[in-house]
């Protein structure tokens, strides 16, 4: 066993843990986040990002022992005083997600890309998403959504 | 609410869906979600072999392992009954064999589940499988469905020669023969629809719990269809009675099909669960997914379709070789039979069509419903071919279609191959906006242009029609297509005493915002607040059994059933308002949450004070029974027949063989539409699905029945950059089979996608000659393409 402390969320954590246990496994089973989602064995589908020191991590690439002194930010961290990111609202807004498997590795996703390039084209939305897979979407409207994150993050009207 | 606030309409409008707020902040309950006090986790042992026969298992180190609860063959699960198949195909012998919940002394394919390990955490448990000795005597291996028929093939069952499932057949042979004998012209091609691996984003599993006290297991399951999973795992497996089960699906992220079947670890969980005592939950690895849950499609066809130089289309003759895996899941054999034989002619009026299908066993995964479920197979193949005859004839393929459509005055229309009549169309019309969106016109003009500039753009329409709905249960059935149960629905509405309208339901959402349309059909009818209504689903305790959600058939027989259920409320509320307001029933309007005498309006009593009334039931007609409390099981006269036209604009480069899919326009006409959002959404993600078909996704077992796509590394699934923006429209041709006018959207888009790319791709190389190549157009593919046809020539 391994003692790691862990900021999530803006709360920190201490725990035991085996050397081998993976970042997602950290998150669901010993915190209870289930928000993050695993959908493969081969970190390709994206369902487990999580933001590592600010940095999308696929969580099921991560060991919990490297996360030891990290700040991590998943999906339920988002949302501040009950007020919807806006990722989230255009997620809502524009139909980004269906059966909302996908959804949160997707947001999480999304909003390191904004935050390396807060004015992507749609193009560039599309290639800042290819760790993520979505089954349900096509991906229309979650470019559609992550556009009315990104202008309403830039402050101007969001797209219609 | 009052007279005064009345509601806006909600049908027809673009409703934010409420099953959002959870599942984007992180608070959904998906199946892994879930924890339970002493809960144990299962890992599964499975073959590396497709084919052998067990020697021995030794689970002894297995067993001696810290932290294992116990280990289990399928030796120690011989009082369960193999998985059921519930639906074979109608009026012909299956020989049918299906898969026990572990294997005993054989294996079929690799992944066949071979021991079961419980342990105390998922690490420990599959730390344990390592330590399981297995010796195994491979046996030969067949995984193509055309060869595993031919003799000296190896065969899989005793009761299955040449590993023969069923032999069916519709149309009328003699008449298709005359006709191909008869026609001027006459093209051929072995047309292969490859398999596919469903893939929704969540993988299955389950989580048993067993209560001694009362006999009485709870099973919570990643399931499209909850009750029709309780009814298979009670009466089929266990032999239990129905009573002693609950299940309940919680959010389940993506089926496309693969969710619907009974699977064996729904029954070794509960085994498990009441053997050690203690609550056990299995989820799968995505690699077990792709290794075990059911597969799609993977038919062999080869076809002739018959016509006049004029584009007339005289006849079609088909033989497809369905591989349905190394057994028999639980509605295999209905889907290349009903849903996939009765609707070869597609769009077109085919005076003389004859098809046969032979089901076949191979050492491969199971193969059963995925999105669109043999209607895509039908559709890709007389699309493809009518592009094909319309080359050969050197006529455009726009028009060749519109020379065959059902014209709109031939509804309902007999297509001939045992089919209910489809019930409404206007193919034509879908046909038209489509090709105006797209610039059908002027983009040939730019593809010639584009020849003589070495650069080579392809244009590909699929004009679909598909089934959705399917009913009645006394045409599915039994007797008829062979479905080992019925097709209604259910819905129960009730009003409480505040007001509040609470309706259960047999069909469940898993993505497509049942919980949303539902309420927007509800509000309206009963003219409540939408927020006023909830809508409850996914648990067999405290809903009306019910069939499920598959096969597009929510809103058509689900949706249908609340709507009926509603107007029974309403029925009653006029009764007690009438009383209420000591007028005569018959003079009583509801309207808009309110009922009134007729030509009084502001003699009226609302939903709300009715509801009171009726709870409170201390001043209700003379026999009445209290409350606003209504069921109704819906089977449909009929099933839905939406259609529509797609049109793919591609480039292909024939140096490296790249396709770049440049644009898709979609027009559906899937009849009234409740909520455009959602119905746009359902045919972006179906698009996706048949796109990825066309040039990217195919599941590969080499010769020794080896997955070679076992991970989501080697199966393309397509990212955001692989895939185009999606342009779509709608022409509306409500249904007459239901009074709401809706047909289902759920998989359309998969149904009508394949082939409007692959005729774009073939479209693009026929300056090299090339009138036929094989999904997925991968660059290989296509390269490939181009100098077989060059070589050819």
């Amino acid at each position: 066993m391994a003692t790691i402390t862990v900021t999530v969320n803006g709360k920190s954590y201490t725990s035991d843990v085996e050397p081998r246990m993976l970042l997602v496994h950290y998150l669901r089973e010993h915190l209870n986040l289930t928000g993050t989602h695993i959908g493969c064995d081969t970190s390709q589908c994206g369902a487990c990002v999580v933001l590592v020191d600010g940095v999308s991590v696929k969580s099921c690439t991560m060991l919990a022992v490297q996360a030891d002194g990290a700040n991590v930010l998943t999906i339920e961290g988002l949302a501040q005083n009950g007020q919807l990111h806006p990722l989230q609202e255009g997620f809502w807004e524009c139909h980004g997600l269906q059966c909302g498997y996908c959804t949160p590795g997707m947001i999480m996703a999304a909003y390191d890309l904004l935050q390396q390039n807060p004015n992507p084209t749609d193009e560039e939305v599309r290639h800042g998403l290819e760790g993520n897979l979505c089954r349900c979407t096509g991906y229309h409207n979650i470019v559609r959504a992550v556009q009315y994150a990104a202008a309403k993050m830039r402050g101007e009207a969001v797209p219609a | 609410m009052t007279a005064e606030t009345m509601p806006t309409k909600l049908v027809g409008q673009a409703i934010k869906r409420r099953e959002d707020p959870q599942l984007i902040t992180g608070q959904g309950s998906f199946l892994d979600d879930i924890k339970l006090p002493g809960m144990t986790h299962a890992c599964v042992l499975r073959s590396p072999y497709a084919h052998a026969k067990i020697k021995s298992i030794d689970t002894s180190k297995a067993k001696a392992h810290p932290g294992v609860v116990a280990v289990f063959t399928g030796e120690d699960m011989l009082d369960l009954n193999p998985l059921p198949c519930a639906w074979q195909a109608g009026r012909v012998k299956n020989n049918v064999n299906t898969p026990r919940v572990l294997a005993v002394g054989e294996v079929h394919f690799v992944g066949d589940p071979v021991a079961l390990v419980i342990a105390e955490d998922r690490y420990i448990a599959r730390d344990a499988c390592d330590l399981i000795e297995v010796e195994y005597e491979p046996l030969p291996v067949v995984v193509d469905a055309k060869k595993a028929t031919e003799p000296g093939a190896p065969q899989l069952h005793e009761n299955a020669p040449n590993n023969i499932v069923m032999e069916w057949e519709a149309g009328d042979k003699a008449k298709a023969d005359a006709a191909i004998a008869a026609a001027e012209v006459v093209v051929r091609e072995q047309i292969i629809n490859q398999r596919l691996i469903p893939t929704p984003m969540e993988t299955r599993g389950s989580i048993a719990r067993y209560e001694p006290a009362t006999g009485e297991f709870t099973l919570w399951t990643t399931s499209q269809a909850p009750h029709v999973m309780r009814l298979v795992l009670t009466a089929f497996v266990f032999g239990i009675p129905e009573t002693k089960l609950r299940v309940i699906s919680p959010n389940v992220g993506g089926g496309f099909g693969q969710k619907i079947f009974c699977y064996n670890d729904m029954a070794f969980t509960m085994w498990a669960a009441r053997k050690i005592g203690r609550p056990v939950k299995f989820v799968e690895d995505r690699s077990e997914n792709y290794k075990y849950s059911t597969h799609g499609r993977d038919h062999i066809t080869d076809v002739e379709l018959a016509g006049n130089r004029d584009g007339t289309i005289t006849g079609l003759r088909v033989t497809t070789y369905a591989n349905l895996g190394a057994y028999l899941s639980t509605i295999a054999p209905g889907i290349p039979t009903t849903l996939y034989g009765r609707i070869i002619t597609g769009a077109y009026r085919i005076p003389a069509a004859y098809v046969k299908v032979y089901g076949v066993y191979t050492n491969t995964a199971m193969v059963d419903a995925y999105r669109g479920a043999g209607r895509p197979e039908a559709s890709y193949l007389i699309e493809r071919m009518v592009d094909r005859f319309a080359a050969e004839i050197g006529m455009d393929p726009a028009e060749v279609r519109r020379k065959n459509f059902i014209p709109p005055d031939a509804f309902p229309y007999d297509n001939g191959l045992g089919l209910l009549p489809y019930d409404s169309g206007n193919y034509e019309a879908a046909l038209n906006k489509a090709l105006e969106i797209v610039g059908y016109a002027e983009f040939r003009k730019q593809q010639e242009e584009a020849r003589k500039q070495g650069k080579y753009l392809g244009i590909g329409i699929s004009s679909y029609v598909e089934i959705c709905g399917v009913a009645p249960s006394k045409w599915i059935g039994l007797p008829g297509e062979g479905w080992g149960a019925g097709l209604w629905e259910s819905a129960n509405v009730r009003v409480h005493l505040t007001g509040k309208v609470v309706v259960t339901t047999g069909s469940l959402p898993h993505g497509q915002g049942v919980e949303t349309t539902f309420a927007q059909i509800v509000a309206d009818e009963l003219g409540v607040p939408y927020d006023d209504v909830v809508i409850e689903h996914s648990d067999t305790a405290g809903t009306p059994f019910g069939y499920g959600t598959y096969g597009s058939r929510s809103l058509a027989v689900g949706g249908m059933a609340v709507y009926r259920s509603v107007a029974k409320i309403k029925e009653k509320a006029k009764k007690i308002a009438a009383h209420m307001l000591e007028a005569n029933p018959d003079d009583m309007v509801y309207e808009n949450g309110r009922v009134y005498v007729k030509g009084s309006p502001d003699r009226f009593k609302t939903l709300a004070e009715i509801a009171l009334q009726a709870s409170v039931a201390y001043d209700l007609p003379e026999g009445m029974e209290p409350f606003l409390d209504e069921t109704t099981y819906y089977d449909p006269p009929n099933c839905t027949f939406p259609f529509g036209t797609h049109i793919a604009i591609v480039e292909v480069d024939p140096d490296t063989g790249i396709v770049d899919l440049k644009r898709y326009v979609a027009v559906d006409d899937c009849g009234n539409v409740i909520n455009p959002m959602i119905v746009d959404g359902q045919i972006h993600g179906g698009i996706a699905q048949g796109i990825a078909q066309a040039l990217y996704e195919r599941a590969v077992y080499d010769e020794n029945g080896q997955l070679v796509t076992g991970t989501l590394m080697d199966y393309a699934v397509p990212a955001a950059h692989m895939l185009p923006p999606f342009e779509t429209a709608r022409t509306v041709t409500p249904s007459p089979v239901n009074p709401l006018g809706v047909k289902g959207a759920g998989e359309a888009g998969t149904i009508a996608s394949a082939q409007a790319v692959m005729n774009a791709v073939i479209d693009a190389l026929s300056p090299f000659g090339v009138k036929h190549m094989q999904m997925p157009a991968t660059p290989e593919n296509v390269w490939k393409a181009i100098r077989a046809a060059q070589a050819a020539s």
